[in-house]
């Protein structure tokens, strides 16, 4: 009997890698979306809030940042399942990456909010602008534009991230790839198939960031 | 839930979660000095006149940036032996890593070259200084002078990285917390504790930095 | 009349397709002082720089004491000199820039020594005596342990000059040394180099102050448009301009 070629052995494990990809895309949106929209509001209270508010958000955005990433995604995994959260690998895991994409997020709001030079603010009261307004028409325009590329940076941090689910179990596009391999071996071919793959979600992230910051640095 | 907290079984593993945190920092150190090697011949590559020197330096830049450092990790430890490369976990571990922070370490030396004045060069030409004696006289220094807080914070990132080693039971700090977490099952105290072995030496390791900071800063 | 010094004939550069240096032709003797005026693009600071090297050039030649700089021809065909040659010629001149360009990373007297101990291959102690000896004639061996963020702006062009004459050149070169200061601190630095210009010391100096031009040099070269459109003794010049170009020029600039 002939043994397959690599290409054929690819094919038939299309569907699992697909899945896996499927899901790695999904943890991957899932953790971008949650961590920006928890990041921005973490920003907000680290550039704006009160004394106590900003050491809360400080002591939570240090505290993260300080942990790897990995050690989060086990952590939520092991102890949100003892202490008797019914949560399954799939959310333990997304809710480790949103929780990590969080506090990069804060961080880029507060630093994007706080390089906007002061004169701006000023002169926004200035012409009888409050707060409110403000921040709608001055300060968030701009923070977008300066936060953006540390954003799209933090995009693609998250889609390498997940690739740490595989180690709870949850069957992602690394963990898919391994089952692949058990089965099939020849690991190297289907581990460059599996690193092609997130090197091209990466890269066009990254393209797609490169395009965003053009439109928006040149209106 | 009626969960407390008790943290006697972490401590009596503590030695363990100590002499793994040692290894993190040694993974670290080991990982960033390969990688500052392939990073500044890349870097070097990348601002070459020539094209044909720029072009496989910015590939592997791009190419490494862009995968998960799991996945090196795998293909490191499980395939290259296949390829009869042999290495033991601990190298193949740190083989991936530096890989792997070649690439970024390469891009802060980019930058660091980029921000050396161009006059800097020409007024060593002007006192008959050769090409390479410039680069290493006076790009150099100044250059890994500039760099030093990206350096800083690559090298965090790193340690933090180094995590990851547990996937292949490296017996580093999270493979330690892991298995205190696994015998015990006090897994909150567990990753509590891990949790802030990384996030103290992290902010040690910040410290440390900013205090060479200051002493070579070019202000000073 | 001795051997010139310093010889340009028919000098070519282009950046691209826009040609800069449209045959210049310049003959400099020991000892003299010469000033080049005009306008900017006019090509002035790049003829110093072709002299330097820092600058290739594509046709005629540059000679200093007979030495051709920086291009050898053989069997009809031009090539560049190795870099190790070229290295060496460069120290026959020394120079001066608008922006200084000292290494931050130095101090004063790191500056002054590095080519002493690089290029001249000086035991550190003999170039941290020749170094020391220059900062004080540059009045700043006060501020020699000093790194450039810690000194002004003309106390860096000072020390830049220094740098340069340490490494005893035949020939010094100014490239609007003057420039980037604050017009208090001008005065200085044009002090140093009127000092040197009593010792003797031969120079090129390009530069935008006419009274120093004037005052200064013993000759001045007004350059237009990649040429050299006028040269003369001062005086003469800049009280009966030839051409319609340099009176403009003149009444453009600061001189009165």
């Amino acid at each position: 009997m002939e043994s397959p070629t690599i290409l054929e052995l690819i094919w038939s494990a299309r569907w699992p890698i697909l899945y896996g990809l499927g899901t790695t895309v999904l943890i991957s949106a899932l953790a971008i979306a949650g961590g920006t929209v928890i990041g921005v509001g973490l920003g907000l209270v680290l550039a704006y809030g009160n004394l106590a508010w900003r050491f809360a958000g400080r002591l939570y955005t240090d505290f993260v940042r300080g942990t790897p990433v990995f050690v989060l995604v086990l952590a939520s995994y092991y102890i949100l399942t003892t202490i008797g959260l019914d949560l399954s690998p799939f959310q333990a895991g997304v809710l480790a990456l949103t929780v990590f994409c969080s506090s990069h997020v804060g961080e880029i709001t507060r630093g994007a909010l706080q390089t906007i030079p002061r004169g701006q603010t000023e002169a926004a009261k200035a012409i009888g602008l409050g707060f409110g307004q403000t921040f709608r028409y001055v300060l968030a325009p701009q923070a977008l534009r300066l936060g953006l590329p540390a954003w799209i940076n933090t995009a693609a941090e998250m889609v390498k991230a997940s690739t740490l689910l595989s180690v709870i179990g949850v069957a992602e596009l690394l963990l898919r790839t391994q089952e692949v391999i058990s089965r099939a071996f020849h690991s190297l071919e289907f581990y460059l198939l599996a690193g092609a793959l997130y090197f091209a979600i990466n890269y066009a992230i990254e393209r797609f960031g490169s395009y965003v910051e053009r439109r928006v640095a040149t209106d | 839930m009626g969960y407390t907290l008790n943290f006697s079984a972490v401590w009596r593993s503590f030695d363990d979660l100590l002499f793994g945190l040692g290894l993190s920092l040694l993974l670290a150190v080991l990982s960033i000095g390969i990688g500052c090697l392939i990073g500044l011949v890349l870097a070097f590559g990348q601002t070459a006149r020539q094209p044909l020197l720029r072009a496989p330096a910015g590939l592997y830049v791009t190419v490494f940036r862009n995968t998960p450092l799991l996945v090196l990790v795998l293909i490191s430890f499980f395939t290259l032996p296949q390829l009869g490369l042999r290495l033991s976990k601990t190298n193949s571990f740190v083989l991936a890593l530096s890989l792997y922070s070649g690439a970024y370490l390469a891009e802060v030396f980019r930058g660091g070259l980029l921000g050396v004045p161009k006059g800097l060069r020409e007024a060593g030409l002007a006192i008959g200084l050769t090409e390479g004696q410039i680069r290493r006289r006076i790009i150099l220094p100044i250059m890994l002078r500039a760099v030093l807080p990206a350096l800083g914070s690559t090298f965090i990132g790193l340690f933090k990285d180094t995590s990851l080693a547990a996937a292949i039971a490296v017996p580093e700090l999270t493979f330690e917390a892991r298995k205190i977490n696994v015998e015990s099952f006090r897994v909150v105290e567990t990753w509590l504790v891990a949790s802030a072995l990384y996030v103290g030496t992290c902010s040690i390791l910040a410290a440390l930095l900013r205090r060479v900071e200051a002493r070579l800063s070019l202000a000073g | 009349m001795s051997a010139p010094l310093l010889e340009i004939r028919d000098l070519h550069k282009s950046f691209g397709s826009v040609e800069v240096l449209k045959g210049v032709d310049c003959t400099v003797q020991a000892g003299e002082v010469i000033s080049i005026i005009g306008s900017s693009g006019s090509g002035k600071t790049t003829m110093l720089r072709c002299v330097n090297m820092l600058e290739d050039f594509e046709g005629g030649s540059i000679r200093i004491d007979g030495e051709e700089i920086g291009y050898l021809t053989d069997g009809g065909r031009r090539r560049r000199k190795p870099e190790r040659e070229i290295a060496r010629q460069r120290a026959l001149t020394g120079m001066a820039f608008q922006q200084f360009n000292l290494f931050p990373h130095m101090t004063a007297l790191e500056n002054v020594m590095l080519g002493l101990t690089l290029v001249k291959k000086m035991p550190a102690d003999a170039a941290r005596a020749t170094a020391e000896g220059w900062l004080d004639r540059v009045g700043l061996l006060n501020r020699k342990d000093h790194r450039p963020s810690k000194l002004s702006g003309g106390q860096l062009q000072r020390v830049a000059i220094a740098r340069a004459i340490a490494m005893s050149p035949r020939l010094m070169l100014f490239d609007e040394v003057t420039s980037a200061l604050d017009p208090e601190l001008v005065a200085e630095v044009l002090q140093v180099i009127t000092d040197l210009a009593r010792d003797g010391m031969t120079m090129l100096i390009v530069t935008h102050e006419m009274r120093f031009a004037f005052d200064v040099s013993n000759r001045v070269i007004f350059m237009n448009q990649g040429r050299i459109g006028e040269e003369g003794d001062p005086k003469t010049m800049f009280a009966n301009p030839s051409t319609e170009r340099l009176a403009e020029f003149l009444k453009n600039s600061r001189f009165s």
